[in-house]
């Protein structure tokens, strides 16, 4: 399962990035290898629809799950309408490997 | 002939300016372009006699023939657009209605549905005024669109009063430019001053003549009177602070209608302009011709 | 932090004069001014220092006179009237970028143009003030509001409290922009007919947002009748009235001293005081 996480820098020892249509790059992570793709958020910069620009590139990776601190309305409805599930409430003081580990952990029970 | 009445800060009068002058214009026209808060119907209160929609166009697509190729998401520059692989999804309130997406779908599979944006609104008031607004919809994100329609009822046969949004953005231009004259409304305070100069440069930028208003005037305010001296701005008018004529006002009754004297100078003011337009059109045809010489 | 946004839907109502008696009264405050098509609000802050900052709202399209082979498609494709003659008018294109994807001679620029300053200041209690300006004829205030805004909230320090943010006037889209993140909404109104005209839409447009908003009245006496139709409407929609200030000569005074109304009465520093407990006990209200 590909599980996609908002994150401050290229490696799964960055830090949780809490805004999901402005963090600075995606963490596209395959649960069962551990192996990940970073890829920098473009949106960052835009002005215009930045969050649903971001849901967009995220469901264009094949993400199934997102992890993040919050997601803004029009980025989620559009996360939603692909069958994304939505996992907020990650903090800045998480690095990215522990934020998964947990999400993990907690659907395994 | 067309004379806009702008003001570089909301709430100066503006639209009372506006609504005056077409009251001592005999068989004028009014036009209101402050399309996200249209006041001059509370003035004037015309007669409504007509209420047509102003659509936009949103791009539509055909899933019989998309592919999902993603051209469309390429070429909007405005981010409207966003491929989900089995769906393209439209946020009409970023959508511009350029038709980059409808010409460069290579599957010809965007139609463009019209949508509405506005409401425009023809009217007349009881002494004879004609009456145009516009009524942008709540959320709309351009108001550029409506106020060309609203402007196209501009009667080059008469004499046409132009109530221009606030502000100097793109819609307060796109509402003066093209006037041939436009009054800038402003009041004695330190916000009116800075915001008319705001208003001063856009309407030299755009070449349209302009004169300065004063409302609730006050004579104690130096640095205004300083600045409109220095830098030679004619004030066509001034109107004293008046406890009345805020009440009056507060109720939506004008003040040409309540005092004689106001009327008078507005008449005075209409006919100033009118003259000023004059002379600025024999200066442009003698220029024209020395540079056809 | 919770987060207050002064709007008012038509111009000239007072917004201004609250915002400022707020960014006076408060501490542990930022205060932004999102009226970037006439910003006033430093007038009367009086901002000790500013670093500037330049603003890109956007990209514009030009023509290569050089390259132009006057095919004129370009001309048939844009929407905005911006297109004469194989020149592009910088104050009609929207920069939609049309006409640079079409033309076959590659003879368009497309590129990003500066259409405004914003300043970060340091106030007289060394408390952070942002503003902008958008040069002359500008469109795309929402943009800048947003852009504004960004860099006054990224990185705050822990110890703000509040941030004070001066709308713009109307209900378009600088309105929204401004509204992102707000925990309640001030409507300065007046009574007068276009005031409850403008109050009516913006309550149409804040409704959308579902955000917790109180009204305050300002020059309450002029019109009583108006008044009491407000207050009327207010109860009927179920927001609170803040609190009724009257219409005092104190208020221009002031702002011609370039002073905030607190500073300059202290009659009207009471009322202030009181509208703004007013929205701390129905900001906490909202909360549960
Ligand atoms: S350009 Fe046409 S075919 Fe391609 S994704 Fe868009 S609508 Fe579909
Ligand atoms: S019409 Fe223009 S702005 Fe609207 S979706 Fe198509 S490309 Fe984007
Ligand atoms: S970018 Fe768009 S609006 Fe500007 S000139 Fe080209 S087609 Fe017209
Ligand atoms: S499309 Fe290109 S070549 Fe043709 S007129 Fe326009 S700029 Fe010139």
């Amino acid at each position: 399962m590909k599980i996609a996480v908002t994150s401050t820098g290229g490696s799964l020892d960055a830090l949780v990035s809490e805004k999901f249509g402005r963090c600075q790059y995606f963490l596209i992570v395959d649960s069962d290898t551990m192996k990940f793709e970073a890829v920098s958020n473009l949106g960052e910069q835009m002005q215009n629809n930045a969050g649903p620009k971001a849901a967009e590139l995220i469901i264009n990776k094949g993400a199934e799950v997102l992890l993040s601190g919050h997601v803004g309305d029009k980025a989620e409805n559009t996360l939603r309408k692909a069958g994304i599930k939505i996992v907020n409430g990650f903090t800045g003081n998480e690095k990215v490997k522990d934020a998964l580990n947990n999400y993990l952990k907690t659907k395994e029970n | 002939m067309t004379i806009s009445v702008a003001s570089g800060k909301g709430g100066t009068g503006k639209t009372t300016v506006a609504a005056s002058l077409a009251s001592v214009i005999p068989q004028s026209v009014y036009i209101d372009c402050d399309v996200e808060e249209p006041n001059g119907h509370l003035m004037l209160q015309p007669k409504f006699t007509l209420e047509e929609s102003v659509n936009k166009l949103l791009p539509e697509i055909d899933y019989n023939k998309c592919d999902f190729c993603g051209k469309c998401i390429e070429v909007c520059e405005f981010n409207a657009l966003i491929n989900l692989k089995f769906e393209i999804l439209l946020f009409a309130e970023m959508c511009h209605s350029c038709g980059a997406c409808e010409y460069f779908c290579p599957q010809n599979a965007i139609t463009e549905i019209p949508k509405e944006l506005g409401k425009l609104r023809s009217g007349i008031t009881e002494n004879g005024i004609k009456f145009y607004d516009g009524l942008l919809n709540i959320g709309e994100a351009t108001a550029v669109p409506l106020i060309r329609k609203v402007k196209a009822k501009i009667d080059n046969e008469k004499i046409n009063i132009i109530d221009s949004p606030p502000g100097t953005s793109c819609s307060m231009v796109e509402t003066v430019k093209n006037s041939d004259f436009c009054l800038l409304v402003t009041e004695s305070t330190p916000f009116g001053l800075n915001d008319l100069k705001l208003a001063i440069d856009v309407v030299k930028n755009i070449n349209v003549p302009f004169g300065v208003v004063i409302n609730k005037y006050d004579e104690t305010f130096e640095e205004m009177e300083n600045y409109l001296t220095e830098n030679q701005i004619e004030v066509m008018l001034r109107i004293p602070f008046d406890r009345k004529i805020a009440e009056a006002y507060s109720n939506g009754i004008l003040p040409v209608n309540n005092s004689d004297k106001i009327r008078r100078e507005f008449i005075g003011l209409i006919a100033t302009i009118k003259k000023k337009i004059k002379s600025n059109v024999t200066q442009m045809t003698q220029k024209k011709q020395i540079f056809a010489d | 932090m919770k987060q207050i946004v002064i709007l008012s839907g038509k111009g000239g109502t007072g917004k201004t004069t609250v915002s400022s008696a707020f960014a006076k009264l408060l501490q542990d405050k930022i205060t932004i001014d999102c009226d970037v098509d006439a910003a006033n609000l430093y007038l009367l802050l009086k901002p000790q220092s500013r670093n500037q900052f330049e603003y890109f709202g956007g990209k514009k399209a030009s023509i290569n006179p050089e390259l132009c082979t006057q095919c004129g498609l370009c001309e048939s494709v844009c929407r905005f009237d911006a297109l004469h003659n194989y020149v592009i008018d910088p104050l009609s294109c929207e920069g939609c970028g049309f006409c640079y994807r079409v033309c076959p001679d590659d003879a368009i620029e497309f590129t990003e143009t500066k259409s405004g300053n914003y300043f970060e200041c340091n106030l007289i209690d060394d408390s952070k003030f942002y503003y902008a300006k958008l040069l002359p004829g500008e469109g795309n205030s929402g943009k800048l509001v947003s852009e504004i805004k960004k860099s006054a909230l990224t990185n705050v320090g822990e110890n703000i409290k509040w941030v004070i943010v001066d709308g713009p006037p109307g209900i378009g889209c600088p309105v929204n922009a401004s509204l992102s993140g707000a925990d309640f909404v001030v409507i300065v109104t007046e009574p007068t007919q276009s005031g409850i005209h403008d109050l009516k839409r913006l309550i149409e447009l804040l409704k959308t947002f579902s955000i917790k908003c109180g009204i305050v009245i300002n020059k309450y006496d002029l019109n009583e009748k108006q008044t009491l139709q407000i207050t009327a409407y207010a109860g009927k929609e179920n927001i609170p009235v803040l609190g009724y200030l009257p219409f005092d000569k104190d208020y221009i005074e002031a702002i011609k001293a370039n002073k905030t109304i607190v500073e300059y009465s202290s009659k009207a520093a009471k009322d202030i005081e009181n509208i703004w407990s007013k929205v701390e006990f129905f900001m906490d209200i909202s909360k549960n």
